[in-house]
């Protein structure tokens, strides 16, 4: 179920605005890749290009590769909806949608791109929920809006969605940054069983967060304020924690600046 | 020079004219209220005379100048069909267009274009728009004078108004929404459909209910348009069709009192119309209200 | 791993190996391009047929339809023109947007700065009321309570201010242009007061309280904070009723006395507007007299299309301002 993501040479604009600039790297499968750096430096625009939700906001472009395993997400014969039924995404805030019960809201993903039995529901549902160790805080109120839960089962219930379409890759962009410590713990324990049978990226403003989770750990700054955001080194995590190769990575993560 | 220490109080000329223009203000407000309060009272108090079955069940057949009774049934049946007519036309018209203004427009030339025409659609006046269908619909295309002509200008005035309120809804719903739907790779059209629409539907309703109170009210697109009738006429297709502020209009422009009072119940059944809509609008958006399933 | 992730025969793997483009977007996006579209073609047929319509009318009229007083399209040989209907429809919606203007402010003002806040709400909808009631109801009530009510305030500014000229003049009726007036006056200040109140609502807090910080009683703070940025906003609520008040029919058509006349004698019995006109001379019209209408129809949507726009533009230029002050 878990493909590599490879990117070569890629660059995101917002209009005319380059944010990011040159990035290659290799994403492995059936692993954790954090994304770390200081606020401004690209590395939600990047993660939002792997899956390309970066063009859903008017006059933002994406020029370079990425592949995933064989295929070009960018080719010109390919339909960005279906990439994004490959690669999944969870989001910075818990957005449950307001209208729809926990049950609907998991199988949101496979009742608007296709027909299911009910059983089929019940079932992709039960194991979803239970993935994103959620089904037994919910299973007697899945008719109950999504709303109502809790912001740490919210989120927790956007993962089981998420889940619930299959995807190969799962991008989140800081999920717990809106979260009690209690509930970031749940959600990072959760990463940790995802990441056997999804490759898993994470955006985190979080140093510990990325040590504790992730297996390899990318580190991303810019020069200066209205210069694009680049990549500065990648490398296993902690390598890049205890003997990182660059000096601006070695500054970051010891406090020394951003 | 002396230095002040203290509290000093205000002058008296600055705590005037703060007290002239605080009584101002509310004077404002009172003179605002009176005529509403005035107008009501009139209605209901001159309405409820004839307010009986026989004004709810009979229309004005064979009623002469001087008689008593009669009735405006013929009028509410044209109403309702004419506006349930306007509401299938503007409707769907209306919230496609607020859906392209919103989700596809991104600022396009021919979005900032379409929307500056709704702006000025909503002051076409009324009778405009009649005089446009009774030009097109009736002078050109030699269709017949009919409750469906009414609809056909009321739809007119209803688009913008559905626009707007539908355009104002879909742009409060959170953009996280869309986004939630994308990455989980579902089509651009299905989330706005499966997504954006319901979750915006309570105030779509409210808005679409307010421009059908609205256009319920208005008289002088219909006055060119379904032409005046005593007699039933439940075939908004065929023939002239009465319709309610029609019969105000008519009766209060006829000199005898009975007529007045006609007209006067006209106008109570005719804001009790309304005001049943707005209900309904409010009921509605209660019954679909996420607060209340939780 | 506790419990097992979902899986699916069939499922949504169908599209998994082949990222192939959906179908479905495209007939949506049409649709609502289209319906865009459908409005857009629909003002521009409102301008078309309404030309259309009019030329064979304004052919056979004998007269010169900008400047002839008279309405007399349905003889044997049409005579008509805009003149008097036009003077009518400008002077009694100026008339109404002075009566209504200071007091729609005064409306806005009460219920964004000067009302408790949880009656606020409330009685911005009651003003919102005033908007609901059709406006057939405002004629009844207005030709049955409102025109002999006025005979006396009438009665009494023609006696003692009739050197003003617009109080002048020998007869003094109920069904005058300043009746009228007053009605379109109603009917227009719910959409004043609205409009401005949004933009009074809107006026930043942080100059408000640095004004009051700075000892301005509420009414220096109004004059200082909320004033002058509402004005732009003010100008367009009234532009815009304004344009209300010109396409307003079936109100004045029961008060006006249906003259053909110009004169600022707001008390005497003349006045008539053009969409008066419109509704009561359409019953008994021939096809060249519905001509006639049409071509005096013509020119009330031309006279409210440019006031609309103006209102427009100025909202417009303001929304620049903003973005470009924020």
């Amino acid at each position: 179920m878990a493909k590599q993501i490879e990117v070569s040479d890629l660059d995101a604009y917002y209009g005319s605005h380059k944010a990011i600039e040159g990035i290659t790297m290799t994403i492995e499968p059936r692993s954790v890749t954090a994304f770390i750096g200081p606020s401004g430096c690209g590395k939600s625009t990047f993660l939002r290009t792997l899956n390309r939700m970066h063009e859903v906001i008017p006059g933002a472009r994406v020029e370079g590769k990425v592949r995933l395993e064989d295929q070009d997400l960018y080719g010109a014969s390919v339909d960005p909806v279906s990439v994004r039924r490959t690669i999944g995404m969870v989001f910075q805030r818990p957005n449950p949608f307001p209208t729809m019960s926990i049950f609907d809201n998991v199988a949101a993903g496979l009742k608007l791109n296709g027909r299911f039995s009910k059983s089929q529901l019940d079932g992709i549902v039960e194991n979803s929920l239970k993935g994103a160790n959620l089904w037994n805080e919910v299973k007697n109120r899945l008719n109950k809006p999504g709303a109502g839960l809790s912001g740490g089962q919210q989120q927790r219930l956007c993962i089981a969605r998420a889940i619930a379409v299959q995807p190969q890759v799962l991008l989140m962009d800081e999920p717990c940054s809106a979260l009690d410590p209690i509930s970031t713990l749940a959600i990072e324990d959760l990463i940790s069983e995802l990441k056997q049978e999804f490759t898993i990226v994470i955006v985190t403003h979080n140093m510990q967060q990325a040590a504790r989770v992730s297996d390899r750990t990318a580190f991303f700054n810019l020069a200066a304020q209205g210069q694009p955001g680049k990549l500065v080194e990648m490398d296993e995590t902690s390598r890049i924690f205890t003997n990182p190769t660059q000096k601006a990575t070695e500054d970051y993560i010891t406090g020394r600046f951003g | 020079m002396t230095v002040q220490t203290g509290i000093q109080p205000l002058s008296f000329g600055r705590r005037a004219k703060d007290q002239a223009v605080r009584a101002l203000v509310y004077l404002a407000f009172a003179i605002a209220i009176v005529p509403l309060v005035s107008v009501l009272w009139l209605v209901v108090k001159n309405g409820l005379k004839r307010f009986d079955l026989e004004f709810l069940t009979h229309s004005m057949r064979n009623i002469g100048a001087r008689d008593a009774g009669g009735g405006a049934y013929h009028a509410i049946i044209g109403t309702l069909e004419q506006v349930l007519l306007a509401s299938l036309i503007a409707v769907p018209i209306g919230l496609l267009t607020a859906v392209y203004l919103v989700e596809y427009g991104n600022g396009r030339r021919l979005s900032r274009f379409i929307s500056f025409f709704v702006d000025i659609m909503t002051g076409v006046p009324s009778i405009v728009a009649g005089l446009f269908v009774l030009a097109f619909w009736i002078l050109v295309l030699g269709m017949p004078f009919s409750g469906f002509a009414g609809a056909l200008s009321l739809s007119i005035l209803m688009m913008p108004v559905v626009v707007r309120s539908t355009e104002e809804m879909l742009r409060l719903v959170p953009n996280e929404l869309r986004e939630a739907s994308y990455a989980l790779g579902v089509p651009k059209w299905r989330t706005i459909v499966k997504v954006v629409l319901p979750t915006a539907f309570t105030g779509i309703v409210t808005g679409v209910m307010l421009a059908v109170a609205r256009v319920a009210g208005e008289t002088a697109p219909l006055l060119l348009t379904v032409f005046f009738t005593d007699s039933i006429n439940e075939d908004p297709f065929n023939g002239p069709q009465m319709g309610l502020p029609l019969y105000v209009f008519g009766q209060s422009s006829l000199p005898q009192d009975i007529a007045i009072d006609r007209a006067w119940t006209g106008a109570l059944t005719l804001i009790l119309i309304v005001m049943l809509l707005n209900l309904v609008a409010r009921l509605i958006s209660w019954w679909r209200s996420p607060a209340k399933r939780g | 791993m506790a419990t097992s992730l979902p899986k699916t025969e069939g499922g949504p793997a169908v599209s998994r190996s082949a990222f192939r483009r959906s179908r479905g977007d495209g007939p949506f996006r049409f649709l609502s391009v289209g319906s865009g579209v459908i409005l857009l073609a629909i003002m521009a047929a409102i301008a078309v047929f309404l030309v259309v319509k009019a030329i064979p009318a304004l052919q056979a009229n004998t007269s010169h339809f900008l400047t002839e007083l008279t309405w007399n399209p349905n003889a044997t040989k049409p005579v008509f023109g805009i003149g008097a209907l036009a003077f009518g429809t400008v002077v009694s919606s100026f008339l109404a947007l002075i009566i209504s203007t200071p007091v729609a402010v005064g409306v806005a003002l009460f219920i964004s700065h000067y009302a408790p806040r949880r009656l606020a709400s409330i009685l911005g909808y009651v003003v919102d009321l005033l908007a609901a009631v059709p406006s057939v109801v405002y004629g009844l009530w207005g030709v049955t309570f409102l025109v002999p009510f006025m005979l006396g305030p009438s009665k009494f500014l023609n006696d003692y201010l009739a050197w003003i000229p617009l109080f002048g003049g020998d007869s003094v009726v109920g069904k005058s242009m300043l009746t009228a007036s007053l009605v379109l006056a109603i009917m227009i200040l719910p959409i004043i007061a609205a409009i401005s109140r949004e933009v009074f609502l809107q006026a930043p807090k942080l100059q408000e309280e640095a004004a009051l910080a700075l000892g301005a009683t509420r009414w220096e703070m109004i004059r200082m904070a909320v004033l002058p940025f509402g004005r732009p906003g003010v100008i367009t609520a009234a532009l815009l009723g304004l344009g209300r008040a010109m396409g307003e029919t079936i109100a004045v058509a029961l008060i006006f006395p249906a003259t053909f006349t110009i004169s600022f004698r707001i008390l005497s019995p003349n006045g008539n507007s053009i969409a008066a006109n419109i509704a009561n001379g359409f019953g008994e019209a021939t096809p060249i007299g519905r001509g006639a209408l049409i071509a005096s129809g013509l020119v009330l949507f031309v006279i409210t299309l440019v006031v609309n726009t103006a209102a427009r533009l100025i909202i417009a230029r303001r929304k620049e301002y903003a973005r470009a002050a924020a």
